[in-house]
């Protein structure tokens, strides 16, 4: 019995973390599968979010609902205006400059909120009383709850919205053939901007649900979940939606037992173990669609 | 022939000319210890870019575990050298050599799991890689764990770093001019019409990752004991990152371009340090900005030479290359 309660435990908390791994996955799937790009700031609009939210809070002292809307805002514009400014003068070069700008504009932005806010981790104020639920000898906490549901709820959100609204049909045209789309009357870079604006917002959400989760921020707070996430997505295949949902949720899973029955400080390398197996065993990822090569 | 003989003596003569001058330098105290130590990482990264430029620029196969290799080669090479007790300059030798064939051994085994993908699949499995090295390494106890490998003898002196890196960038540009290094570029061009006419993909694609893993652990070697501390946090993913800039600023395909492209980032951040909180953001500003005004690099794929710079040109068919 101590054993089941303590299995279910930490399938619940890899659920918890998973969640949040799968927000922030879809904005790296979503810019890949528009622009082919490996969005490495994307990280650091997470932090962004976290750190927007941590201001409203602190300073402006404003209301839960109005903090995370200003956030997402933020983290919205300042994702259209990084396309705009450091990616679009690229998008015809070489795909790993553009990767490097992409490394830049993470550099830039760390240092550019170390430069405001000082290298030294912040506490996360409480915005929610946290209690625990018990269901048995199960505890679950509510905030695990919330951030489960907001995240499915999120998720099928953007799921209903890349599927039936005219804009998300315009991104699936934009990802499956840039210039065929164009020729159909779409406009490409409204439908690009609207991509890395969904993504960045879904990412300050993501931001502020892991600074809730683990209350202390830095400005190189990103860096560690961007990449799980970032793999998560490339586990799902990358550039495909639900896969980076279940990437999420995998990864988030195996940490979380990794650091429950094996060791917490191997927690990174079985998931970067996990990574090698899936890429060794199916080269494009768990959904990933097998394209032939053609001479 | 004798007109052939002409472009080695230009650069043989170039070389002993920048080390005398360096020599010279150091002798009458211009360059003092600090500046030494620059020279000495500009050396180590040379031999980084060089090598990462063997496998991401002309293998075509973009690689972001390099340090993972670079710390194998440390790791290994301190080690050697701790069980050791050879004179000096052997000793480092025998360290580093040891360092490149371990770090070798695994980029053969990592090789040939990973470079079965490609693109961006390729470079985050080998960012998995280098994780997991790194996380190894941090785990065990021979290598000093979190605490770091203390105490290695600080042989690599700047002699040793100017004519390490010299050889190591003339096997790679000997490589890259023979056969071989011809079958790997077609690899790059095109993977599918090389193997058309008769290349050995795999092999070769196998054969220039690992060389260039070897010449990472090299360099992590002369790392090592020039810091004589080593720290499984400095052999992260950012580190990766730093040699993949260097190559890239340098332009991919060009081993001139990687050696100017050093030169001039690992002296930046020093001429920054009076600006010093503004440091990174300049830093990431002009990277920014370089790679939206020149995405090829400062020299793209050529070279920069000096016999055409002196227009002594063996003959004519040369030229035209």
């Amino acid at each position: 019995m101590e054993g089941i309660i303590k299995f279910l435990q930490q399938l619940i908390n890899g659920i918890h973390v998973g969640s949040i791994y799968a927000l922030i996955a879809l904005g790296y799937t979503m810019v890949y599968g528009i622009v082919q790009l490996i969005n490495f700031a994307h990280g650091d609009i997470i932090m962004m979010g976290a750190f927007i939210a941590f201001i409203s809070i602190t300073v402006l002292k404003l209301p839960i609902i109005l903090v995370i809307l200003i956030s997402v805002i933020f983290c919205m514009i300042s994702g259209i205006l990084i396309e705009k400014i450091a990616y679009k003068p690229l998008r015809n070069s070489p795909r790993i400059s553009a990767l490097i700008t992409a490394i830049g504009v993470s550099l830039f932005l760390e240092n550019l909120f170390m430069l405001i806010f000082t290298p030294n981790p912040k506490p996360f104020p409480n915005v929610l009383k946290v209690y625990q639920i018990n269901i048995g000898n199960l505890q679950i906490s509510n905030l695990t709850i919330i951030t489960i549901v907001v995240s499915v709820i999120l998720m099928i959100g953007l799921d209903f919205f890349v599927k039936h609204t005219k804009t998300g049909k315009a991104m699936r045209a934009v990802s499956e053939d840039q210039g065929a789309a164009q020729l159909m009357g779409i406009n490409v870079n409204t439908t690009i901007s609207v991509t890395f604006a969904i993504g960045s917002a879904l990412g300050a959400i993501g931001g502020i649900l892991y600074s809730i989760a683990y209350p202390v921020i830095d400005p190189f707070m990103g860096i560690m979940p961007g990449l799980k996430a970032f793999i998560a997505a490339v586990l799902g295949g990358i550039g495909i939606i639900p896969g980076a949902m279940l990437g999420g949720f995998i990864m988030g899973i195996a940490e979380s037992f990794t650091k429950g029955y094996i060791s917490s400080q191997l927690a990174d390398a079985v998931v970067f173990g996990i990574l090698i197996l899936v890429l060794s065993i199916k080269p494009s990822g768990i959904f990933g669609k097998n394209i032939k090569e053609k001479v | 022939m004798k007109s052939k003989l002409k472009p080695y003596i230009i650069n043989t003569v170039a070389i002993i000319f920048t080390y005398v001058i360096l020599i010279l330098l150091m002798q009458t105290g211009i360059i003092n210890s600090y500046y030494e130590g620059i020279v000495i990482s500009i050396g180590i990264n040379i031999i980084l870019a060089t090598s990462l430029n063997l496998a991401t620029g002309y293998l075509g196969q973009l690689a972001l575990g390099h340090a993972g290799f670079m710390a194998i080669g440390a790791y290994a090479s301190a080690i050697c050298t701790s069980m050791m007790n050879l004179p000096d300059l052997l000793q480092l030798i025998v360290s580093i050599l040891i360092g490149g064939i371990f770090a070798g051994i695994f980029g053969i085994l990592i090789g040939i799991p990973a470079l079965r993908l490609k693109g961006d699949y390729l470079a985050i499995i080998t960012l998995g890689f280098g994780e997991i090295i790194r996380v190894v390494i941090l785990n065990m106890k021979i290598t000093g764990g979190a605490r770091g490998f203390r105490g290695i003898l600080p042989l690599t002196s700047f002699n040793s770093v100017f004519w390490i890196t010299v050889i190591i960038v003339l096997i790679i540009y000997t490589l890259i001019n023979s056969r071989h290094g011809r079958a790997i570029i077609s690899i790059r061009e095109d993977e599918i019409a090389s193997e058309a006419v008769g290349i050995n993909t795999t092999y070769y694609k196998i054969f220039a990752f690992s060389l260039a893993a070897f010449f990472a652990g090299i360099g992590g070697g002369l790392y090592a004991h020039y810091y004589t501390v080593l720290d499984p946090a400095s052999f992260g993913f950012m580190r990766s990152i730093e040699i993949l800039i260097i190559v890239v600023l340098g332009g991919m395909g060009s081993l001139t371009g990687s050696i100017v492209a050093a030169i001039i980032l690992t002296i930046l951040p020093q001429l920054l340090l009076d600006f010093s909180d503004y440091r990174m953001l300049i830093y990431s500003i002009l990277l920014i900005i370089m790679m939206i005004f020149r995405p090829q690099g400062l020299l793209g794929k050529t070279e920069f030479s000096l016999t055409k710079l002196f227009k002594i040109t063996p003959n004519n068919k040369e030229r035209s290359e």
